[in-house]
């Protein structure tokens, strides 16, 4: 990791609801190139961390620099996953036509997409193995498919760093397969992917950086420093079981 | 039949038919995103809203022409609106709460303001209680052209900026992500939304208006998937609708227009609800007795097939009783087997026993070979 670019800079950041803090004092750094997890409990800030990041919500305090600038100058290098549960998928209209909608930001305004923006979103959709969904209506889709086209719509944005809220929630083995290899290939060309993550027990297999976090944050960096025991139990307290296994010690939450 | 060839002579009747048209066609394409915002309400607020408005415009300038009388409409329609988005962003009251309470509040002023105006001296000064349920014999030519004017600007707007409206409407979060100001078209979408209603308000009347800007697009989102065609088909139920109660409103003395209309927007939204393709309910209960009706004849070929095996013959005979203790409803089995029986699968040795054919062995074996 050494020499590599910090994609991602936050100093101090506090965010907070009304009186109650959700993000306090974090800190973290990093670097370009990574795949990275965000693991936490829940309401321990994830979504607030990355929407704060996008500046969807106003910290209270904090710095947040995107390769040394703030978020406004390196908009167009930032790619957004939300939630998949975040949007009405009864809505009228095709697959395509949510694709497109990740080219919406650099065509401004009034101007409509063409057949090159098309074009560019069945590349998109190509990647994701979604190429033969293009004119569905988007209410037929399942789950993983939802998923599929969520992220087919961050591709076509052609970003540096993707922040993908919870990209794994429900959906099938296959498909979580199909996604981890697509973050894996957009690491391999040197893009930094930050991403919202539940399963404790694939952290190790899937991510190389992980932030652990619950209101503040508890550590981050490389998976092999940093996703302990001791650190897992600092995130979880006590609603974690930990089983021992070949590869090093494997967690997953304790039924509570 | 009489009411139609006056339509071509009749110059009040011309005019009720093209203002209610227009007023329709503006309607259902802008409700369209009210709609798909889960923001159909705002509507109701607004439409409600836009009587003291009305009031307020006549009280100060004495002139009842459409377009001082929509501008006052429009104004509070507006405050209306701007309090609510404030007052919810800034408190913890919630936004349901928040309508509801500046609807009545504005209508209450409204209806003061209204008996004032109606109770001072002078001649002229009544009509404008027409406003709170529409009149559209009442239309007059100059009506119709601000009427024109002012919802075409509309939809003009609304189609330069369709993608920024549809990235409104389906994910506004993603599109702040990608620099667009959501918020700026957010203002734009509520200001062609006052527009659509404040053109309404002297043809449907400031009560029933938010059904014009609602059952249009409900009824559209039942006939297709796509936007476009949504909202073009929101408008033309709109103008459907408009005409309709408009027109059989001005032929009958005191019927007021816009309970008229709404009636027959009413009898649209029912018929698309029953009968659209795919998401109509008939529709919906045919195709699920297809496919149950599909699963049990596969389900009895099945069974009939694996009894078979069971004595090593699949061609082997059984009683039609027998197979409804596997999978079927009590009684139905032979009426499945007659179904079978016309499509080739299987053929009746006696009264009571039946045997599969080649081909519904063929079939039994493919539909199980399908489902492991």
């Amino acid at each position: 990791m050494n020499g590599r670019r910090t994609a991602i800079e936050v100093r101090d950041l506090t965010v907070a609801y009304r009186d109650t803090p959700v993000l306090w004092d974090l800190d973290v750094t990093v670097p370009s190139g990574v795949l990275m997890a965000i693991v936490g409990p829940n309401g321990a800030g994830k979504t607030t961390f990355i929407k704060a990041l996008l500046n969807l919500i106003r910290p209270a305090a904090g710095r947040i620099r995107f390769f040394d600038a703030p978020y406004e100058e390196r908009r167009q290098d930032v790619a957004y996953v939300p939630q998949r549960g975040s949007v009405d998928w009864d809505f009228p209209t095709s697959v395509l036509d949510v694709v497109m909608m990740g080219l919406y930001g650099r065509l401004g305004w009034i101007r409509r997409p063409g057949r090159k923006q098309r074009e560019q979103a069945r590349n998109a959709l190509e990647k994701v193995g979604m190429e033969s969904f293009a004119n569905r209506q988007i209410s037929q889709l399942s789950g993983g498919q939802q998923q599929r086209v969520f992220l087919a719509r961050a591709l076509v944005q052609d970003a540096e760093i993707y922040l993908m809220d919870e990209p794994f929630q429900g959906v099938d083995a296959t498909t979580e397969r199909a996604i981890i290899e697509l973050l894996r290939e957009l690491r391999a060309r040197d893009k930094t992917l930050l991403v919202v993550h539940h399963d404790l027990q694939t952290v190790t297999e899937y991510f190389d950086h992980v932030m652990l976090l619950n209101v503040r944050r508890i550590a981050s960096g490389p998976v092999e420093e940093v996703y302990t025991e001791e650190n897992l139990r600092l995130t979880y307290g006590g609603r974690i079981a930990f089983l021992r296994g070949e590869t090093g010690p494997t967690v997953q939450p304790a039924s509570s | 039949m009489e009411l139609i060839r006056q339509l071509f002579t009749d110059y009040t009747l011309q005019m009720v038919a093209m203002g209610s048209a227009t007023l329709g066609i503006v309607s259902g394409g802008l409700g369209t995103y009210a709609v798909l915002r889960g923001q159909s309400l705002l509507g109701d607020a607004i439409s409600h809203a836009a009587l003291p408005g009305i009031a307020v415009a006549f009280l100060l300038t004495g002139s009842k022409a459409p377009l001082v009388l929509m501008a006052g409409a429009a104004a509070a329609g507006w405050l209306a609106t701007l309090l609510i988005m404030s007052v919810t962003e800034t408190t913890r009251i919630k936004y349901d709460s928040m309508l509801g309470l500046m609807l009545s509040v504005f209508f209450g002023v409204g209806l003061v303001l209204l008996t004032f105006i109606q109770h001072r001296s002078g001649a002229g000064q009544a009509g404008l209680d027409t406003f709170l349920f529409g009149q559209a014999a009442a239309l007059v030519e100059r009506d119709v052209v601000t009427m024109a004017v002012l919802g075409g600007g509309a939809l003009v707007l609304m189609a330069l900026f369709w993608k920024e409206l549809k990235v409104l409407s389906f994910d506004p979060e993603f599109g702040r992500t990608m620099g667009m100001h959501m918020r700026a078209v957010d203002i734009l979408l509520t200001t062609l939304l006052v527009v659509a209603i404040v053109i309404g308000l002297q043809t449907v009347g400031v009560v029933l208006m938010s059904a014009m800007i609602i059952a249009p697009a409900a009824a559209g989102r039942q006939w297709t998937d796509g936007l476009g065609k949504m909202v073009a088909l929101s408008a033309a139920f709109g103008a459907a609708a408009g005409v309709s109660g408009a027109l059989i409103s001005s032929t009958t003395a005191g019927l007021p227009t816009g309970p008229t209309i709404v009636l027959c927007m009413g009898v649209i939204v029912i018929v698309s609800i029953f009968f659209a393709p795919n998401r109509g309910l008939v529709w919906a209960r045919v195709r699920a007795r297809r496919s149950a009706g599909r699963f049990h004849r596969e389900a009895v070929l099945m069974d009939l097939h694996e009894l078979g095996m069971q004595h090593g013959d699949p061609f082997h005979p059984h009683e039609a009783g027998a197979l409804e203790v596997m999978s079927v409803r009590k009684g139905s089995a032979v009426k499945i087997l007659e179904r079978l029986r016309e499509a080739g699968f299987v053929r009746q040795l006696d009264a009571t026993r039946w045997a599969l054919t080649s081909s519904g062995v063929e079939k039994a074996r493919a539909l199980k070979e399908k489902r492991t």
